[in-house]
C-alpha cells in the first residue's frame, strides 16, 4: 500500500520499510532544537536525572531567540543557564542570530530528517521536506538523553495546489485561508501535506510561511515535496539531503483538498483565534496602535521586500509603532545590502535586532490595555502580545505594512 | 516648622542613588502606593516593609544622587518617613523633595555617630537631639520655605491659578 | 568683575549681571518631557489648575525609555502623552526617533545660550552647545509647562582645563570619568562644570556631549562648553558676536580650577557600583565579561560606533559574549547604515537594536543576572541598574568596550 510523506520519513527514522497511520513507532531523531522559551526547564530536569548523559551532542541545536536582548533578571538567568550548559557540553549554540526556525532552515534542516523542536512552530521544516514537530521539555529531554522517541504515525490531509497566487496576495493569505477552512483543530494530530503543480510557483519563503503556520490548525507536522527550488536553497547553504521523499501515488489520505491559488484574496485573522479569518477588506478601517512585520512566519527577505516596496517614499502613521524585525542575522544583512532597512528607517519604522519580538509578546513592543496590533506573527490569542485586554489581527506583510502607513487596517491596493 | 518630634532611625550609607531608592523597573506603576514595597530594594529589600510612619533616615553624603525621578522622594514620603538627615544631598533630589514637602536636613556629624534602631528628637530648623547631644541644623532659604509653607509646589501653583 | 560662562548665559537671559548664589527666575527656551515622566508631569500640571501650556512650540515630548515597550503598562505612557499633545497643541513629539538628549540638539531645538529643562537628569547634555540645561522633577516641569519660567540659584563654577592631545586609545569618556573620579560623585554638587583648553577646543561636538552628559555624575547642575564655530555648524546657526560673547572672562571667579594634561589620561573604568570609583583599565585587564553594551546618550553616537567598528572590523566578538549596540537616534542609525558601520558591527556578531535608551535605563535591552559582568558605555553603574544587585557594571569608553567584546575580557585597545 502507498505511503504518505510523513509515513515514509517515520519509517526511515524507525529503520523500517513501512509505517502507517495509527502505528506507534520508535524513531531515532536526526536533530533536536530547543530555544530560550523552555531550555532552562529541560536543563533542570536533566540535572535531576541519575548520571545523565546526552546521547548525541552533535544533534542538539540550542538557540536564544525569544527574549534577546534580555528584558529581566529572570530571563537573563535562564539565558545564562542555557549558555553555560551549551558551552560545557559543546552543544551548537546561537544567541541573537535570529528566530530559531529561520536559523534552523538556514543552517541545519535537511530533507528527509525527523526533527524535534521544543517549540510548536517546528513544523516549518516541512518546507524542506523534513518532518519537524514541536514537543514539550519532557519529550525533548527523553530524546536528548536516549536519542530516540516514540511517535504515533499521523494520518495525513493532502492539499493539492493548482494555479498561482494573484499579485498582491501572499502565502500568508493562503495558509490563513486554509486554517479558516479546516478550523483551528482541523488537522489535530495529523500531517498536512502539500503538493501539486501550484507548489512550484511558491518561493521558499512562501513555503516556510505555510508550513510554519500549520500548527495553528493543530497539525503535528507539515510537509512539502522537495523540488529543484528546494534543492537550490539547500545547496546554496552547502547541505545535502538525508533523503528525498515523495508521497506515493496510491498513498492513503484522511482527506484531500484541492486549492486553486488564483482564488485566494488578502486575509485577516481577527482576535482571538487564528481560524477567525475574513477577507482583509472586511476589517478595513479598524484603528491600530502597532504593526509588526517579522517572526518565523514572515520575517524573511522576501517579506521585507514586500513591505519595503509598499512603504518606500511614504511614512508610518503618526501614532503607530511599526516594528520591523528581520528573522535572522543573514536576513538583516541582506536587507541592509538591498537598502530595505534604510527604507524602513526613513519611513519611521523601528528596525529591531533579529528575534521573536512581539510575536512572543514578552520583550519588545508589548501592547497595552485596549490597544490593537496588526501582525505577521503566528498567533493572535488573547493577551499574547501584552495586556489581556488587547487585540491582535494577523495578516500578510503587505497588509501589515499598508496598515502601518494608514493607521488603520488597510490592504496594499487601497493606500 | 518648629514642631519637635521623635523618630526611630534607619541608617543608610553614602551615595544612596535614585536607582536604589526606586529602581527603574517600578517607575511605570500608576501610583506611588504601588511603588512603596520596592523602595530601597536593590540595597535592602526588606527595608520598605520595616519602615513605620514617623521613622527617619540618616545617611552619608550625596543622598539621592542620580536621576531626576521624582518618584524617589515621593516614595520616601509615602513610606511615612518624617525626615531624612544626610551629610549632603544631590541637587535634583533636594529640589524634588522640597516640592513634595519631604523634610531634608543637612548635618555633617550625625551620620558618623548614630546606630540604627535608636531614636532622635528633631526640631526642624533648629536642632536634633541624639543620646543627649545636640546637632545644630540650618534653616532653609526663604524661597524654599515659601514652597514648603504652601504645602509643596502643586499647592503653590494652585494658589497662583486662583484655586484652593 | 569677570564672569564664568554659566553666569554669562544666565545673565544674558535675565537681562542683568548675576553672581553665584543669586536666586533668579529664568525664562525657559525649551522644555523636554520624556515618556517615563510624562504621565506624572501631566497629572501635576492638571492638578495645578493650568488651562493652557505657556508655549506649546517650546515643549518637546520624547518617547525613548520605554521603546520598545517591554511591560504591559509602558504604552499607557505614550497614550497619555499623545492625548496631552493633542489637547494642548504640542507638535514636537518624537515617538520612535531615539534618545531625548540626542534629539534635543540633533533635531535643532536647543542651541547656544539657550536655557532648557528636562525631566531627566542627563538634560545637562545640552551644555555641549553652550546652553544652560539641567534635569528637574515632574512637579517643577508641570510648573514650567504652565508658566514658562523657573527659579534657579546661580551656581558657582568649577573650571576644568585640559591641554594637549589625547592618546589614540583614549576618548572624551575616559577624560570625564577621570574628572569625576577626582571630583567624586558629589564634588560638583550644585555647581557648573566649565570645560576649556586646547583638548576641548579640538574635540567634536559628539565628544563634548559625552562629557556634558556625565557632569551630573559629579553632582553638577550643568556641564558647559563655550560655543564655537563647530557648535554653530552643528546647530545650524550663525556664529554671531552675540554667541561669541558666550565665554568665560579671563578674570572669572571660580570655586576651583582643575588642570589636566591630555597626555596623562589613560583608558579608565568606573568600577562597581559608583561612577566615581575610577581605575585604569590595566588594573582589571583580563577580567572575564559576559556582555558589552555600546549605546546611550553618553556614547551612542556615530563617532562611538565608528570607534567600535574600527576595532571589530573583520573580527568577531568573543564566543558566549553578547555585544549589544543601541544607536542613540534614528539619524545615527541611518548614518551608520549608510557608511557601512552597522554591517561591520553585525558581521562581528553584535546585536544591533532599535534606537532608544536600551539597557542604560535597565528595563530591557540586555538585562543581566547574578554574578554577570558587563562593560558598558553609558553613564551609570549603580547597584541593580542593569539587573540584579549582583551584576557587576563597569563603565568605559567605546574603544575599551569594543576591545573588551573582542577579547571576552576587559581590555583597552
Amino acid at each position: 500500500m502507498g505511503m504518505t510523506m510523513a509515513e515514509k520519513i517515520i519509517a526511515l527514522a524507525a529503520g523500517k520499510t513501512e509505517a502507517k497511520a495509527g502505528d506507534i513507532e520508535t524513531v531515532t531523531l536526526d536533530r533536536l532544537m530547543s530555544n530560550d522559551g523552555t531550555t532552562h526547564l529541560t536543563i533542570d530536569m536533566y540535572n535531576n536525572l541519575k548520571n545523565p548523559k546526552i546521547a548525541d551532542t552533535e544533534k542538539l541545536v540550542w538557540i536564544i531567540d525569544h527574549n534577546i536582548p534580555a528584558d529581566s533578571p529572570k530571563t537573563a538567568a535562564s539565558h545564562k543557564k542555557m549558555r553555560d550548559f551549551a558551552k560545557e557540553h559543546g552543544i551548537t549554540f546561537y544567541e541573537g542570530e535570529g528566530v530559531c526556525h529561520q536559523v534552523m532552515m538556514e543552517n541545519h534542516v535537511r530533507p528527509g530528517e525527523l526533527i524535534f523542536g521544543a517549540d510548536s512552530h517546528t513544523c516549518a521544516y516541512g518546507a524542506l521536506g523534513a518532518f519537524g514537530t514541536g514537543v514539550g521539555c519532557t519529550d525533548y529531554l527523553y530524546a536528548m538523553v536516549t536519542g530516540t522517541s516514540w511517535l504515533l504515525v499521523p494520518e495525513t490531509i493532502r492539499f493539492n495546489l493548482t494555479g498561482k497566487l494573484p499579485k498582491g496576495v501572499h502565502a500568508r493569505d493562503l495558509i490563513l485561508t486554509i486554517i479558516g477552512k479546516i478550523g483551528a483543530n482541523g488537522a489535530n494530530y495529523k500531517s498536512m501535506e502539500f503538493g501539486g503543480e501550484g507548489l512550484a510557483s511558491l518561493s521558499m519563503a512562501d513555503r516556510i510561511s505555510i508550513c510554519n503556520l500549520c500548527v495553528e490548525a493543530g497539525a503535528k507536522t507539515a510537509l512539502m515535496e522537495v523540488d529543484d527550488l528546494a534543492m537550490d536553497y539547500l545547496h546554496k547553504q552547502g547541505r545535502e539531503p538525508k533523503a528525498i521523499i515523495k508521497a506515493d501515488q496510491d498513498a492513503v489520505y484522511f482527506e484531500t483538498y484541492d486549492i486553486d491559488l488564483s482564488e485566494i484574496v488578502p486575509i485577516v485573522a481577527k482576535p482571538h483565534f487564528v481560524d477567525n479569518v475574513v477577507p482583509a477588506k472586511e476589517c478595513a478601517g479598524t484603528k491600530i496602535d502597532e504593526a509588526f512585520l517579522g517572526s518565523c512566519n514572515n520575517g524573511r527577505i522576501e517579506d521585507l521586500r514586500v513591505g519595503a516596496e509598499i512603504i518606500k517614499g511614504k511614512h508610518v502613521s503618526d501614532k503607530v509603532r511599526f516594528l520591523v524585525v528581520p528573522a535572522s542575522r543573514s536576513v538583516y544583512k541582506q536587507a541592509m545590502e538591498e537598502g530595505l532597512l534604510d527604507i524602513f528607517m526613513e519611513a519611521g519604522a523601528m528596525v529591531m535586532n533579529p528575534n521573536c519580538s512581539v510575536c512572543w509578546g514578552a520583550c519588545q513592543g508589548v501592547i497595552g490595555e485596549g490597544e490593537t496590533l496588526i501582525s505577521t506573527g503566528t498567533r493572535n490569542f488573547k493577551g499574547r502580545a501584552g495586556h489581556k485586554d488587547s487585540y491582535i489581527y494577523l495578516a500578510s506583510a503587505a497588509t501589515v505594512t499598508a496598515s502601518a502607513i494608514a493607521g488603520y487596517i488597510a490592504t496594499a491596493d487601497s493606500i | 516648622m518648629s514642631n519637635t518630634f521623635t523618630a526611630k532611625i534607619w541608617v543608610l550609607g553614602d551615595d544612596i542613588d535614585t536607582d536604589i531608592i526606586l529602581p527603574t523597573e517600578y517607575l511605570a506603576m500608576k501610583s506611588v502606593e504601588e511603588m512603596k514595597p520596592y523602595a530601597f530594594s536593590p540595597l535592602r529589600p526588606e527595608l520598605a516593609g520595616l519602615i513605620k510612619p514617623g521613622d527617619m533616615i540618616v545617611a552619608g553624603k550625596n543622598f539621592g544622587c542620580g536621576s531626576s525621578r521624582e518618584q524617589a522622594p515621593e516614595v520616601v514620603k509615602a513610606l511615612g518617613i518624617s525626615c531624612v538627615v544626610a551629610k549632603s544631598y544631590a541637587r535634583i533630589f533636594f529640589r524634588n523633595a522640597i516640592n513634595n514637602g519631604l523634610l531634608l536636613i543637612e548635618n555633617p556629624d550625625l551620620y558618623d555617630e548614630v546606630t540604627e534602631g535608636d531614636s532622635a528628637e528633631v526640631t526642624p530648623g533648629k536642632e536634633i537631639l541624639y543620646k543627649g547631644k545636640k546637632y545644630e541644623i540650618a534653616s532653609l532659604p526663604d524661597n524654599l520655605l515659601e514652597i514648603l509653607e504652601a504645602g509643596g509646589l502643586v499647592k503653590a501653583m494652585r494658589k497662583r491659578n486662583g484655586l484652593s | 568683575m569677570g564672569q564664568t560662562l554659566i553666569e554669562k548665559v544666565i545673565g544674558r537671559k535675565v537681562g542683568k549681571d548675576v553672581k553665584p548664589g543669586d536666586i533668579v527666575t529664568v525664562p525657559v527656551d525649551w522644555c523636554m518631557v520624556d515618556d517615563i515622566m510624562a504621565p506624572f508631569a501631566i497629572s501635576k500640571f492638571e492638578e495645578m489648575g493650568f488651562k493652557k501650556v505657556w508655549d506649546p512650540d517650546k515643549v518637546v515630548l520624547i518617547y525613548d525609555h520605554f521603546l520598545p515597550a517591554s511591560q504591559v503598562d509602558d504604552s499607557r505612557h505614550f497614550r497619555v502623552a499623545d492625548e496631552f499633545a493633542d489637547k494642548y497643541g504640542i507638535k514636537n513629539v518624537h515617538r520612535t526617533d531615539g534618545i531625548c538628549h540626542q534629539l534635543m540638539t540633533e533635531a535643532g531645538y536647543v542651541g547656544p545660550g539657550d536655557i532648557a529643562f528636562g525631566t531627566d537628569s542627563h538634560t545637562v547634555t545640552y551644555g555641549c552647545v553652550g546652553a544652560f540645561s539641567t534635569g528637574i522633577g515632574y512637579t517643577e516641569m508641570a510648573g514650567i509647562l504652565g508658566t514658562g519660567s523657573l527659579w534657579i540659584k546661580v551656581p558657582e563654577t568649577i573650571r576644568v582645563n585640559v591641554e594637549g592631545k589625547l592618546a589614540d586609545n583614549v576618548t572624551s569618556k575616559d577624560l570625564i570619568l577621570r574628572i569625576i573620579g577626582d571630583l567624586t560623585a558629589s564634588g560638583a554638587t550644585y555647581m557648573s562644570l566649565e570645560f576649556g583648553g586646547s583638548t576641548i577646543d579640538d574635540m567634536t561636538i559628539a565628544s563634548r556631549m559625552t562629557m556634558a552628559n556625565m557632569a551630573v555624575e559629579a553632582g553638577a547642575k550643568c556641564g558647559i562648553f563655550k560655543p564655537d564655530e563647530k557648535t554653530c555648524d552643528y546647530c545650524n546657526v550663525e556664529y554671531t558676536d552675540d554667541i561669541k560673547s558666550l565665554k568665560a572672562d579671563e578674570d572669572a571667579k571660580y570655586y576651583k580650577v582643575l588642570n589636566y594634561k591630555a597626555e596623562d589620561i589613560v583608558p579608565v573604568l568606573a568600577c562597581p557600583s559608583l561612577v566615581d570609583n575610577i581605575k585604569p583599565v590595566s588594573e582589571y585587564k583580563g577580567t572575564k565579561v559576559d556582555q558589552v553594551f555600546l549605546g546611550s546618550c553618553t556614547n551612542g553616537r556615530l563617532e562611538d560606533l565608528h570607534a567600535a567598528a574600527e576595532v571589530l572590523k573583520g573580527k568577531h566578538v568573543a564566543p558566549y559574549v553578547n555585544m549589544i549596540v543601541t544607536p542613540a537616534s534614528r539619524k545615527i542609525y541611518r548614518q551608520a547604515l549608510a557608511d557601512g558601520t552597522l554591517e561591520i558591527l553585525s558581521d562581528a556578531g553584535a546585536i544591533i537594536t532599535t534606537p532608544g535608551c536600551g539597557l542604560c535605563c535597565g528595563r530591557s535591552g540586555g538585562i543581566l543576572s547574578d554574578n554577570e559582568v558587563v562593560v558598558a558605555t553609558n553613564n551609570r553603574n549603580f547597584l541593580g541598574r542593569m539587573g540584579t544587585s549582583k551584576v557587576k557594571i563597569f563603565l568605559a569608553s567605546p574603544k575599551t568596550a569594543a576591545a573588551t567584546a573582542l577579547a571576552g575580557t576587559i581590555q583597552s585597545i
